[in-house]
């Protein structure tokens, strides 16, 4: 068995280069450079990384190559920075495990002419399958991770972007809160309000809630929370633009918004902030 | 579950108690807790080690590092051979306290973190488990 | 035993906590500060825990008795400074100290000590509305 393995990779050892460019020949027609994204010379270079890493493994592998050896480790790596610059840059996952699997049809055209048709080569066409099917899957799976990462950090940013805590008037700040809230990014936007207020040693904070269509029980409470946090710290929160239905849910769900100014606008919400700081507006 | 590391503490004086936060302030931070989540573990870890002192006249605290479905987290075992827990139910309650406290320390603590599991045997001690997931 | 210095300034006291007090040391500052307030006949009491890197049950209630010995012997008790972060982990604890007065600051603290013990003019705005009310 072992003389067999070893001819896979003496195969690769010696025709790497011509396994290349008959590589590199399948993926110019396949589909790994169909949106045109990639340059040829950088397809090469990764092609050529790849296969370099490739033979490398296989000759240091015992008889039956198996990629999650420490062999492979090197070849592993490689594919996962490939997988995750291939997600970041807007492949889709066929095309980025086409990068895997297009190397068949060169590496079993080489093995045919160097085998003849054989058991033997019937042998090593089935291990070589297998191995290129794992580590296309590989790659199937690292794309998934580095794709979930971006959608992970996207929302972190989404959050943060839908959130603009804003100073109104000295010493008075407004959290406009835009869309659905769940109790994650209450959490998140509720501790954001508390440090601005510190920085920005605003004594009145009002949270607008217009654009929020519907409050349940949690988002509720993380609400009453912040107003009492606020309180322990100095300042003094407002919520403006409880719209009915959602007033409506609140006594429903038995919230007790006794102690919490409300107003019913952003408006009258700052006129009571200016009204605390002793400012008052009035028409000339 | 797998444990990284621990590191067992013996808390039989109010000095110990000021101990158990540094470290849990030391073992969230290198969790990469954020400050809100390390606040948290910190109180809840300061309300326990207490109740250590004041109920049982001393215990230890485990701190254990934890791995579990490539989630991170901290564990913190509260243990002591004091008079134990008749009704865990009460003691869980907000406002009961057997000592003319406030009655937050078991209630309280309990909402500050993930995981909280008590047991208890009336005249032989009382065991309590606390985690926070990263 | 190391105790928390309070300093006097005017009629009011002020104490900033800078370390992480063991509950016997939190004791001696609520006897320390009673026994101030009655013999400096302070009218207000600041106490700054900015450096506080938590307040459990156990600190909240001393605030809270600190606020209403102080109460009884008619001085005010702001308490300035809070982390949000503890402030979140109070409030989740259960803990609203009630009847504590708090600020931001240390200045915002003296400013609302100097109105909360009538000695300081209101503010104009603040004459406008209590003016609109009455009418």
């Amino acid at each position: 068995m072992a003389v067999k393995s070893k001819s896979l990779a003496e195969i690769m050892k010696q025709h790497r280069s011509e396994i290349l460019s008959g590589w590199l020949e399948y993926q110019k027609n396949g589909a790994t450079s169909t949106n045109g994204a990639l340059k040829r010379e950088e397809i090469e270079s990764e092609s050529r990384e790849f296969l370099g890493l490739f033979s490398g493994a296989l000759e240091h592998d015992g008889a039956e190559p198996d990629m999650r050896s420490s062999a492979w480790s090197e070849v592993r790596e490689y594919l996962d920075q490939f997988s995750q610059s291939r997600a970041q840059a807007g492949f889709s996952p066929s095309e980025t495990a086409t990068f895997v699997f297009s190397l068949k049809q060169p590496l079993f055209d080489k093995l045919k002419v160097a085998m003849g048709e054989s058991q033997t080569l019937v042998d090593e066409i089935w291990r070589s399958t297998i191995l290129l099917d794992s580590l296309g899957l590989y790659v199937t799976e690292r794309y998934q991770k580095a794709r979930e990462q971006t959608i992970a950090r996207q929302q972190q940013e989404m959050i943060e972007l839908s959130t603009p805590v804003v100073t109104l008037w000295e010493g008075i700040l407004a959290l406009p809160l835009i869309g659905t809230l769940d109790s994650e990014r209450t959490q998140v936007v509720m501790e954001s309000l508390l440090q601005k207020i510190v920085d920005a040693e605003a004594q009145i904070a009002i949270i607008d809630i217009t654009g929020v269509p519907t409050v349940d029980t949690l988002v509720a409470q993380h609400l009453l929370k912040t107003v009492a946090a606020a309180r322990l710290m100095g300042a003094e929160c407002i919520i403006s633009g409880i719209r009915p239905q959602i007033a409506a849910t609140i006594v429903h769900l038995g919230v007790d918004l006794a102690g919490v100014t409300t107003k019913a606008s952003l408006a009258d919400a700052l006129r009571v902030a200016l009204d605390r700081n002793g400012l008052h507006i009035a028409s000339r | 579950m797998p444990v990284e590391r621990n590191e067992t503490l013996a808390v039989n004086r109010s000095e110990d108690v000021v101990l158990v936060r540094a470290k849990t302030r030391d073992w969230s931070i290198s969790l990469g807790f954020t400050i809100v989540e390390q606040t948290k573990m910190v109180t809840a870890a300061s309300e326990l080690a207490r109740n250590l002192v004041v109920h049982a006249g001393g215990g230890t605290v485990r701190l254990e590092t934890i791995n579990s479905e490539q989630r991170r987290g901290l564990r913190l075992t509260f243990e002591d051979q004091g008079p134990g827990i008749a009704d865990i139910q009460q003691a869980l309650r907000d406002g009961f306290s057997s000592k003319g406290g406030l009655g937050l320390g078991l209630s309280g603590s309990k909402r500050l973190v993930n995981e909280f599991d008590i047991s208890s045997t009336p005249g032989e001690g009382t065991r309590i488990c606390i985690v926070r997931w990263k | 035993m190391d105790r928390i210095p309070i300093l006097k300034l005017g009629d009011c006291l002020l104490v900033s906590i800078q370390v992480d007090m063991h509950d016997r040391l939190a004791i001696s500052l609520q006897d320390d500060l009673t026994e101030r307030i009655n013999k400096d006949r302070a009218r207000g009491v600041l106490i700054d825990i900015s450096a506080l890197e938590i307040v459990d049950s156990f600190i909240g209630r001393m605030l809270s008795n600190i606020a209403a010995m102080a109460r009884v012997l008619d001085a005010r008790t702001v308490v300035v400074g809070m982390r949000p972060a503890v402030a979140i982990t109070l409030v989740e604890l259960g803990l609203s100290l009630e009847g504590v007065a708090t600020a931001l600051n240390v200045e915002r603290g003296m400013e609302l000590i100097l109105s909360l013990t009538g000695r300081k003019r209101l503010l104009a705005g603040e004459l406008n509305h209590n003016a609109r009310r009455k009418e």
